[in-house]
């Protein structure tokens, strides 16, 4: 397991120095993050509905997109002069490629989510400070979930054609269950409710991210494999 | 010791394996000639563990950590230098960081890039990306060195350069094979020859001091084409 950990922060780390020095998708995905919260802004009746029902699931379907957009990424880094090929027969467990992988979209997908939180109590007057530890608790548990899926089906669908278009149509079915979540614990923090009312959800969430971290790390290799 | 025990492998209805067998020993340079299609590339994918044969058996002494593998792409990271592409790599062989820095600056120097050590892939040449690939792939010191092509893309110096650290390199005991369509290239570094043509060896055998025009007779003979010197047999 020390092994598989020590390859995986090696493969992570090149990974985000290549992010950090061409900044493209980086960069992409924080325009794309603060367009969604500004269509959302303008393209709402605040006087219809409350902006606090409107604000979770305006917070996580902007958080669902950004990932998508984000995840397609890891595995593009490693078509460039097919440099898959060389960590496939480098000594390394399949299974690190994976977790090296999940790792470094788990903090691109973070560092957009942060660029994203501010973008969204501006845009919606959200007061989030009472809040702000359990939010960010939430915001992580989703993410973990959200980016453990999509990374596997990232690497299926990469050599493909149309990855791009491939990526969300796979990967939206899989997200409701902690999309649903994510929203409702929200919800709930938002309206001030306690989250012993959202338990389930919490279980839920927790759940889903055990099983599908597990479940990715298992099937990882076979998608990788010729 | 790596060997390969009746190899077979498909793409749909093209057969790229048919029953390949051989084994070489430390000091082996086995150079494998064939025309376009004739399955070399997929052969060396499956000695380097990139493709699972659908029958048959390759083993190499050591597993992957022993292998050093050129393909027909560099593995390079453009927005890293070339220091880093090849600290990098050698990481992941798990070559402790100082032997990793010396044997970098090493490599560097004997392909003349030490100059060119900081300059990101992305902006190299083709000839230059290629020298890199070479110290990508000796970087961790390998038992084995498989090479699909490895000419390509480098100046006649660069060839010659090349060539003259793989005779080292095999001088000391290793293995190599090296997959090329043109007699002309690596003949004079092999021990051993083969001829692969639609999936199998129609050909091996030691070199025995066969000149290049020996070999690229019976390669004509025996494959039916010319072996990258220009006209069709």
């Amino acid at each position: 397991m020390g092994d598989i950990l020590r390859d995986a922060w090696t493969i992570a780390r090149k990974d985000l120095i290549l992010e950090f020095r061409s900044r493209t998708a980086f960069l992409s995905a924080a325009v794309f993050t603060a367009l969604v919260l500004t269509v959302f802004n303008f393209g709402r009746d605040p006087t219809a509905v409350p902006t606090l029902d409107l604000a979770p699931s305006i917070l996580w379907v902007t958080f669902t997109f950004a990932a998508m957009l984000a995840l397609n990424r890891a595995f593009q880094l490693e078509l460039e002069n097919q440099a898959l090929d060389g960590l496939l027969v480098a000594p390394l467990s399949r299974h690190s490629i994976y977790w090296a992988k999940l790792i470094a979209n788990l903090v691109f997908v973070g560092t957009v989510e942060a660029v994203g939180l501010p973008l969204f109590v501006l845009f919606f007057n959200v007061d989030i400070g009472g809040v702000l530890a359990p939010l960010l608790g939430v915001i992580a548990l989703a993410t973990i979930g959200f980016v453990a899926v999509g990374t596997l089906f990232s690497a299926m669908v990469i050599k493909t054609r149309f990855a791009e278009l491939m990526l969300p149509v796979l990967l939206l079915p899989f997200l409701i269950p902690p999309l649903i979540g994510a929203v409702q614990v929200t919800a709930a923090l938002f309206s001030g409710r306690p989250l012993s009312e959202v338990q389930g959800w919490l279980r839920l969430l927790a759940a889903y991210d055990v099983g599908f971290v597990t479940l990715a790390t298992l099937l990882f290799p076979a998608t990788v494999n010729e | 010791m790596l060997s390969g025990e009746n190899l077979q492998h498909a793409f749909g209805p093209v057969r790229a394996l048919d029953g390949i067998s051989f084994s070489l020993t430390a000091g082996q340079t086995l150079v494998l000639f064939g025309p376009n299609g004739a399955g070399k590339t997929t052969l060396l994918k499956v000695l380097a563990g990139l493709i699972e044969p659908q029958a048959g058996r390759a083993q190499v002494e050591g597993g992957r950590a022993a292998i050093g593998w050129i393909g027909h792409q560099s593995h390079l990271y453009g927005y890293l230098t070339v220091r880093e592409n090849l600290l990098f790599w050698a990481r992941l062989y798990h070559v402790p960081p100082a032997q990793a820095r010396r044997r970098a600056e090493e490599l560097l120097a004997r392909l003349d890039m030490t100059e060119r050590g900081d300059v990101q892939v992305r902006v190299l040449s083709r000839g230059l990306m290629q020298r890199a690939t070479i110290a990508r792939a000796l970087i961790h010191d390998p038992k084995v060195l498989l090479l699909d092509e490895p000419f390509t893309g480098l100046d006649l110096a660069a060839a010659a350069e090349f060539r003259e650290l793989l005779a080292e390199f095999a001088g000391t005991g290793r293995i190599i094979v090296l997959a090329t369509h043109n007699v002309d290239e690596g003949v004079e570094l092999a021990t051993d020859i083969a001829f692969q043509s639609r999936g199998k060896f129609v050909h091996l055998a030691p070199r025995a001091n066969r000149s290049a025009a020996e070999i690229a007779d019976s390669y004509r003979q025996l494959v039916g084409i010319d072996g990258g010197r220009g006209k069709r047999g």
